[in-house]
């Protein structure tokens, strides 16, 4: 038995940055990566010849700046091709708004301007609240440790410490839904429509799903690049992340072993005792730490057996249920969305012209059908970053909500037409001419992407981000503090607390937790 | 599932044997056991227990809730399920056994019935399909209920073991404690097992089977001093065997509502059935914790009382004034001539030396008196005759 | 003589109790009423004749029984009743029963699903926890989590107190259980479809949400959280109807010296000085008092009877955005005879029964899609009771009355604002949606009275129809309820308070937020308190 050494399975950014941290905090650490490169979801592809595209997250705005600083990711090759980009809301029509960092331009009313400030202040109020929190291991409600009851008594004064009017504002919004706040705020349709896509995102919400103002708050609550919200593209697409991870980690002395699968986690007097690949070769060692998602983690990697029924149910009914499809267009120039000038077309586009349109993309996805008329974020990478694509051409990559994990219908090749077709056609009401540019394209349904990334239920956040999911019970009651209820094994990855998006922090927060335990 | 007319929940349940406990129910004394009508006591409930301890007395078990549980993973399956080494128990062997919940509390206690390699029937009291089947997520296994398409007799007594003899099963005095057999071509299993603390048996056949097998009982044990024997005279044989009844001397703990209401097995005087040595288990690790920290809150306790006034929920003081526990079962012992009683008592005044009295109400013509009655920890069974182990048992 | 020690707007129920617990302190009350009938939306009404019938709020269980006993209501003439059960209609031509008794219940849903049987006990274990848990705080005013005073601290601390009490799974499970929809809590207990349908209604009655929408499952607490004589989680019918509530507690306050005007519909709330000094009626007569308690919903206190210069704008921003959302209908069917269910077993108990038509959670969810889109759901969740069968004296002998509550029913529709005709067309869906159940009902109807949000907030003052004045929402529940700030029963001006079911702990027919604000008033009297605490169940 070697006490020293970890094996972290996934070599997904979380896996990596976890990896990282503890191979400088002393430990001996191997990552062991199922596919033949690093990154997992922050990764970029090659989806037609000379096509680039980062294949699931394709924004950074939450990238975890003490990630950043910590492991050096600069001088480890991290670079933005854009930053501080700004979202343009379209419309069927030719109108646009955009929402900056000056604030709103376009058609909207004084009281979206005014409300666009407020709703601004205080939202980036409880963000930062909120992102000391998401930034540390959530505390026990009950029989914790003097440092959890000592981390809730700090939350509750920092929540007393904004003052009357605020707190009482984030106990009132905290637990509803963005339709309703955003109505407090703004008249214009095409911003509330934006906004509102922000906190749905990657979700099973709509937004009149209570829950969606935390989503936003999740979002807004994490590093954007340069500040708060704001959004930024790695120099290559995502896999300019995950290579700038994965140097770090290499110089942190972590080895990483792709290729090579995981089968189990081998347990040996309720404690784990290693892995064993799919190839049959056993891995030794005194901790594991893995970046799977908590059901493929505990289901099928560890085994039930080795967990109690209560436990495994929570695990069990942990709601996964991807609803973003991702759709990749090689196209053969510069698109035209009438109403942004080319200058523009670099930064976000959003179609999701209001929020009850928001919401009707949502209904279907509750009856395990897709969206006839979706939502969708759009990136336009290679405006920014030529080398994603061959020259004079683009790459156009865009997540279509909803297209349900377990669409009833099944996701075979007659479906994924149907909504290729559909996602193309809601394009084209915001870019008319696009198709005729289209030399190849791709549609990622969340069945692909959990067969691609192996991620349970293709959900992004690894485990749906809603307060019952959240913080004290995230991923579930038994597991929030990344430890598994089998001794050495722990969690780091997107479904342990805070949650998913490319953050590092699930990472860097299960190593803080492993070196200071100073288990193994 | 709707027959005659009316859905079975509307309508009332019989127990297989209907035809003839109702028959034989002199006193029409009945009680709904999870909707079955069953007998409180046919003819005497002191004569039907004398039946048990003196002859035979056969009660219709029924209504216990009975699971079939089969596939590849069933013994990895049950080991995981329940806190004692089930790869200890071999095809023919049955198993009493508790489960618990992840905190390691009580789910429930049940006797297992290893059927054949890799096949088992867990009969328990209470109803916990839901818990069983979340307990099969990972494992190769299935479990379905067959309470009302198996029927059940306790064949409980010193005569038991000759009746069963005389109504042809070869070889039943070979059958060892918590061993089980087959006669009629399979049809009928036989355990050695009951709920009385004494030599006894438990008949097994499918439903269609039961009233000719209740028929060929009663005729075997004519001579035998055979009696049907009602729920009443069994509660008394179990509290004088120190057996638990769910519901009564313990929560299941999925039921339970206050905190606090559930109890570990070590909280039932149960640490015997927990073994914390084999492979993981519903409960291992909280009731690994609660072993080597000592916390147990409570302690189940088997109590003499002195005097003759049953303490049937008394409150226990350790001395007569700091109160720490009550009664959850009580009686006066015919057989053992005692006043016994199980006491759920708080941790560590589960002794003798606790100097324990039961604060205990009873009428006299509608007039109520108290007293203080001093009451003796006892660690063995209230009654425990060696014929209840002897294989084979003598032939009365 | 003009002047009194308080008024109080409205006598609805909780109005009443305000009104009842003042007068029992020795105030001189006057409740004004703009209805020449008291009772609000408790209230029962010959519409039809001989027919009298609860034509609002239709069934009883979160009537307080602290205030019952306190205001010696059954002295007064009320009787409650309870009725047991309930019953699902499926399309397959099957129905799923629920029986009062738990062993009758399980046989008959173990006919449906064997599992979801047994999932059941510890689904109810796990609900009566929470019931448990809510209902102590019924009785109490919720505390102001940003203030240090004394009370308020103590009061967090208590709910603190509550909280650890639970095992820290339980913990985990309320945080939980508060946060979710109801449609996911059932799903991780059952796998049944039928099952699932007939308890989610109660996450969904009076409420603008699905049964997917998170904070569900607490709607569900708040129709499990009532009793009839300690049986927790009972309903009942007051004998007599609903207005047996109403004209009981009327009679308490009358007993007490209180006086009742109805016809007395309120304009305006005097202001002096920043304080509450009277009404101004429509009749133009002034009302003094320097108590004005009012009744109404806080919009309808706030944006009607108010001068906004007496408010502050930040307030009155609130005000509008409190979330008063309409999302329920009624039908209300005198009927020639008893109609028949065929898929019901003859003699079946559970004729006496609530009835759903609806039976599955996907139905239910896509009524609520309907709503949404303002329409009124094509395949609604009826409620439906025959209440004739356990109080035959409320129709002739051999006629019956039908109560059918209909979720869902928007307060304005895509077209515009509802019309004669949208009624009526809104009627035809119910009723056809129960004829599918029962063939000879529609032959049987004798006279149907429909109320869209539209007939209940002109008739009874219930803004958009919401029957509990306010959504059960997180941001509107407890310490937010109306408004984050003003939970505490008191308006921002002086001498004015508020009573009705906007604030905590809100709507359902329990007279707790009545018996809290006299409480609140009392002590800013310095005068004794006369409102109950809590029976108390450890």
């Amino acid at each position: 038995m070697q006490a020293r050494r970890i094996i972290v399975i996934g070599a997904g950014h979380n896996g990596l940055t976890c990896a990282a941290y503890l191979a400088r905090g002393g430990y001996d650490v191997v990552v062991v990566e199922a596919s033949d490169h690093v990154g997992g979801a922050a990764d970029t592809r090659e989806f037609a010849d000379g096509f680039r595209v980062s294949g699931c997250a394709h924004y950074v705005y939450q990238l975890n700046q003490q990630v950043v600083q910590e492991l050096g990711l600069q001088q480890h090759g991290l670079e933005y091709s854009a930053r501080d980009l700004s979202t343009i809301a379209l419309s069927p029509g030719e109108q646009r708004v955009t929402i900056g960092p000056g604030g709103l331009s376009g058609p909207v009313t004084e009281r979206d301007r005014s409300g666009h400030q407020e709703f601004t202040r205080l939202t980036e109020r409880f963000a930062g609240l909120l992102s000391r929190y998401l930034n540390q291991a959530p505390p026990r409600l009950a029989n914790g440790t003097r440092k959890d009851r000592l981390t809730l008594a700090r939350l509750g004064w920092d929540i007393r410490r904004l003052g009357r009017d605020d707190m009482r504002e984030l106990l009132r919004v905290g637990a509803i839904n963005i339709y309703d706040v955003l109505n407090e705020f703004f008249d214009s349709d095409l911003v509330k429509g934006a906004i509102s896509l922000d906190a749905v995102l990657g979700t099973h919400m709509g937004p009149r799903s209570p829950n969606s103002v935390l989503t936003y708050l999740y979002r807004l609550a994490g590093n954007g690049v340069p500040r708060p919200g704001a959004l930024a593209l790695p120099r290559g697409g995502m896999g300019g992340i995950a290579a700038a991870l994965e140097r770090a980690a290499r110089a942190a002395g972590v080895e990483i072993r792709s290729g090579t699968a995981v089968g189990r986690i081998t347990v040996s007097h309720d404690r784990v005792s290693g892995v064993e690949l799919t190839d049959g070769e056993r891995l030794e060692a005194g901790l594991v730490v893995s970046s799977a998602d908590p059901r493929t983690t505990v289901l099928s990697l560890l085994g039930a057996r080795h967990c109690e029924t209560g436990f495994v149910r929570r695990i069990h009914n942990l709601r996964c249920r991807g609803n973003a499809a991702k759709l990749h267009l090689a196209l053969d120039g510069p698109p035209d969305f009438p109403g942004v000038g080319a200058p523009d077309l670099r930064h976000r586009l959003i179609f999701a012209p209001d929020m009850d349109y928001a919401e009707r993309a949502f209904n279907p996805a509750k009856y395990g059908e897709y969206s006839t008329e979706p939502v969708m974020e759009i990136a336009l990478p290679s405006m920014s970053d030529p080398s994603l694509a061959p020259e004079g051409k683009h790459v156009l990559s865009a997540i279509v909500q909803y297209a349900p994990y377990q669409l009833k219908a099944g996701w075979d090749d007659g479906q994924k037409q149907a909504f290729l077709d559909v996602a193309l056609a809601t394009l084209a009401t915001v870019a008319p001419g696009i198709r005729d540019q289209i030399v190849a394209g791709e549609l990622l349904t969340p069945a692909d992407i959990e067969a691609r990334y192996r991620i349970s239920g293709g959900h992004w956040h690894h485990g749906e981000l809603s307060l019952d999911q959240f913080m004290f019970v995230r991923p579930v009651p038994g597991a929030t503090q990344y430890a598994l209820p089998v001794d050495g094994l722990f969690l780091c990855g997107a479904g342990a607390h805070p949650g998913g998006g490319i953050t590092g922090t699930p990472g860097r927060i299960a190593a803080q937790v492993i070196v200071e335990g100073g288990a193994a | 599932m709707s027959v005659a007319g009316k859905p079975v929940s509307e309508r009332v349940l019989r127990t297989a044997f209907y035809s003839r406990t109702s028959e034989a129910n002199l006193l029409n004394k009945w009680h709904s056991w999870r909707g079955y009508t069953t007998a409180d006591a046919y003819y005497d409930a002191s004569i039907e227990y004398f039946a048990c301890r003196n002859a035979t007395g056969v009660f219709d078990l029924c209504p216990m809730t009975k699971y079939r549980i089969t596939g590849p993973d069933a013994l990895a399956y049950l080991d995981r399920l329940v806190t004692r080494d089930m790869t200890r128990i071999k095809p023919g062997r049955v198993a009493y056994a508790v489960w618990c919940n992840d905190a390691g509390k009580v789910i429930d206690d049940g006797t297992i019935f290893h059927l054949s390699q890799g096949e088992y029937r867990l009969c328990a009291y209470g109803r916990h399909l839901a818990w069983l089947l979340a307990a099969t997520l990972g494992f190769d296994v299935s479990v379905e209920e067959e309470t009302d398409e198996i029927a059940a007799l306790a064949v409980q007594g010193p005569t038991s073991c000759a009746i069963l003899k005389d109504m042809g099963l070869d070889g039943i005095e070979n059958l060892k404690p918590f061993g089980l057999t087959h006669f009629d071509h399979g049809q009928l299993m036989v355990s050695r097992t009951g709920f009385t603390g004494d030599l006894g048996y438990e008949l097994w056949v499918e439903r269609r089977f039961a009233e000719n097998l209740w028929d060929r009982l009663f005729e075997a044990g004519r001579l035998r001093g055979i009696r049907a024997m009602g729920g009443d005279a069994l509660d008394m044989a179990r509290i004088e065997a120190g057996f638990l009844q769910a519901e009564v001397d313990f929560l299941p703990a999925d039921q339970v509502v206050r905190p606090g209401r559930a109890r570990s097995p070590y909280e039932l005087g149960l640490g015997w059935l927990v073994d914390l040595e084999k492979a993981n288990f519903n409960g291992r690790r909280a009731l690994a914790r609660e072993k080597a920290e000592g916390s147990s809150v409570w302690q189940m306790v088997k109590l003499v009382i002195e005097g003759n006034k049953p303490a049937d929920a008394s409150y226990i003081y350790a001395g007569t004034r700091k109160q720490v526990g009550f009664v959850t079962s009580a009686m006066w012992s015919p057989v053992a001539k005692q006043n016994i009683a199980l006491a759920t008592v708080k941790a560590p005044y589960g002794n003798n030396e606790s100097n324990l009295h039961a604060e205990i109400y009873y009428q006299r013509e509608l007039h109520w008196s108290r007293v203080m009655a001093r009451c003796e920890v006892v660690d063995k069974p209230f009654w425990d005759p060696p014929r209840r182990r002897a294989t084979p048992p003598a032939d009365y | 003589m003009n002047s009194y020690d308080a008024i109080v707007i409205g006598a609805g129920h909780n109005g009443l109790t305000n009104a009842a617990f003042l007068a029992k302190a020795g105030l001189k009350v006057v409740v004004l009423e703009k209805n020449d009938y008291i009772g609000g939306a408790a209230v029962s009404r010959e519409l039809h004749k001989d027919w009298i019938y609860s034509n609002c709020s239709y069934v009883c269980s979160l009537l307080r029984p602290e205030i019952f006993q306190a205001l010696d209501l059954a002295r007064h003439g009320l009787q409650v009743t309870p009725y047991g059960g309930s019953v699902t209609f499926m399309r397959n031509g099957d129905y799923l029963g629920s029986y009062w008794d738990h062993e009758v219940a399980h046989r008959e849903m173990a006919r449906h699903s064997r599992h979801d049987a047994d999932a059941y006990q510890r689904f109810a274990a796990e609900t009566m926890r929470q019931t448990r848990f809510i209902r102590d705080f019924l009785l109490r005013t919720p505390p102001d989590p940003t203030s240090f005073r004394y009370r308020d601290i103590k009061e967090l601390l208590a709910i603190g107190r509550r909280v650890l009490e639970m095992d820290e799974e339980a913990i985990y499970d309320t945080l939980r259980f508060w946060t979710m929809s109801i449609g996911d809590y059932l799903d991780e207990f059952f796998e049944c479809d039928v099952i699932k349908a007939s308890l989610a209604g109660s996450g969904i009655i009076g409420t603008a949400l699905g049964p997917y929408s998170p904070g569900s499952a607490y709607v569900l607490l708040h129709h499990y959280m009532g009793e009839v004589d300690g049986n927790i989680g009972a309903w009942g019918f007051a004998r007599g109807g609903m207005g047996g509530v109403s004209n009981a507690i009327a009679s308490a306050l009358q007993a007490f010296g209180g006086e009742i005007r109805k016809e007395a519909e309120v304009q305006q709330i005097i202001v002096r000085n920043g304080k509450a000094a009277g009404v101004a009626l429509a009749s133009g007569e002034e009302v003094s008092a320097p108590i004005v308690v009012s009744n109404l919903d806080v919009r309808r206190t706030f944006l009607n009877v108010m001068d906004e210069k007496d408010l502050d704008s930040r307030f009155l921003e609130r005000v509008r955005n409190f979330h008063i959302r309409g999302s329920s209908g009624k039908l209300n069917i005198a009927l020639d005879g008893l109609p028949t269910f065929p898929a019901l077993p003859k003699g079946s108990s559970l004729m006496h029964s609530d009835m759903h038509f609806i039976d599955s959670l996907e139905r239910i969810e896509r009524a609520y899609d309907d709503w949404k889109n303002k329409t009124w759901s094509r395949d609604p969740y009826v409620d439906m009771l025959i209440p004739t069968l356990t109080d035959p004296t409320m129709a002739p002998p051999g006629k019956h009355f039908m109560s059918c509550f209909v979720q869902y029913c928007p307060p304005e529709l895509d077209t515009g604002e509802w019309t004669d005709q949208d009624r009526d067309a809104f009627g035809k869906t119910v009723i056809d949606q129960i004829s599918e159940y029962s063939p000879d009902f529609k032959d049987l109807i004798l006279h149907v009275e429909i109320r869209t949000p539209r007939e209940l907030e002109q008739e009874i003052g219930l803004t958009e129809g919401n029957i509990f004045q306010g959504e059960l929402t997180m941001d509107q529940l407890m310490f937010n309820r109306p408004i984050p700030g003003f939970a505490q029963y008191r308006a921002p001006v002086k001498g004015l308070y508020m009573c009705s079911s906007s604030t905590h702990p809100g709507g359902g027919v329990m007279a707790a937020p009545g018996a809290n604000a006299a409480r609140e008033i009392l002590a800013d009297l310095k005068r004794p308190n006369t409102v109950p605490e809590n029976f108390g169940d450890d």
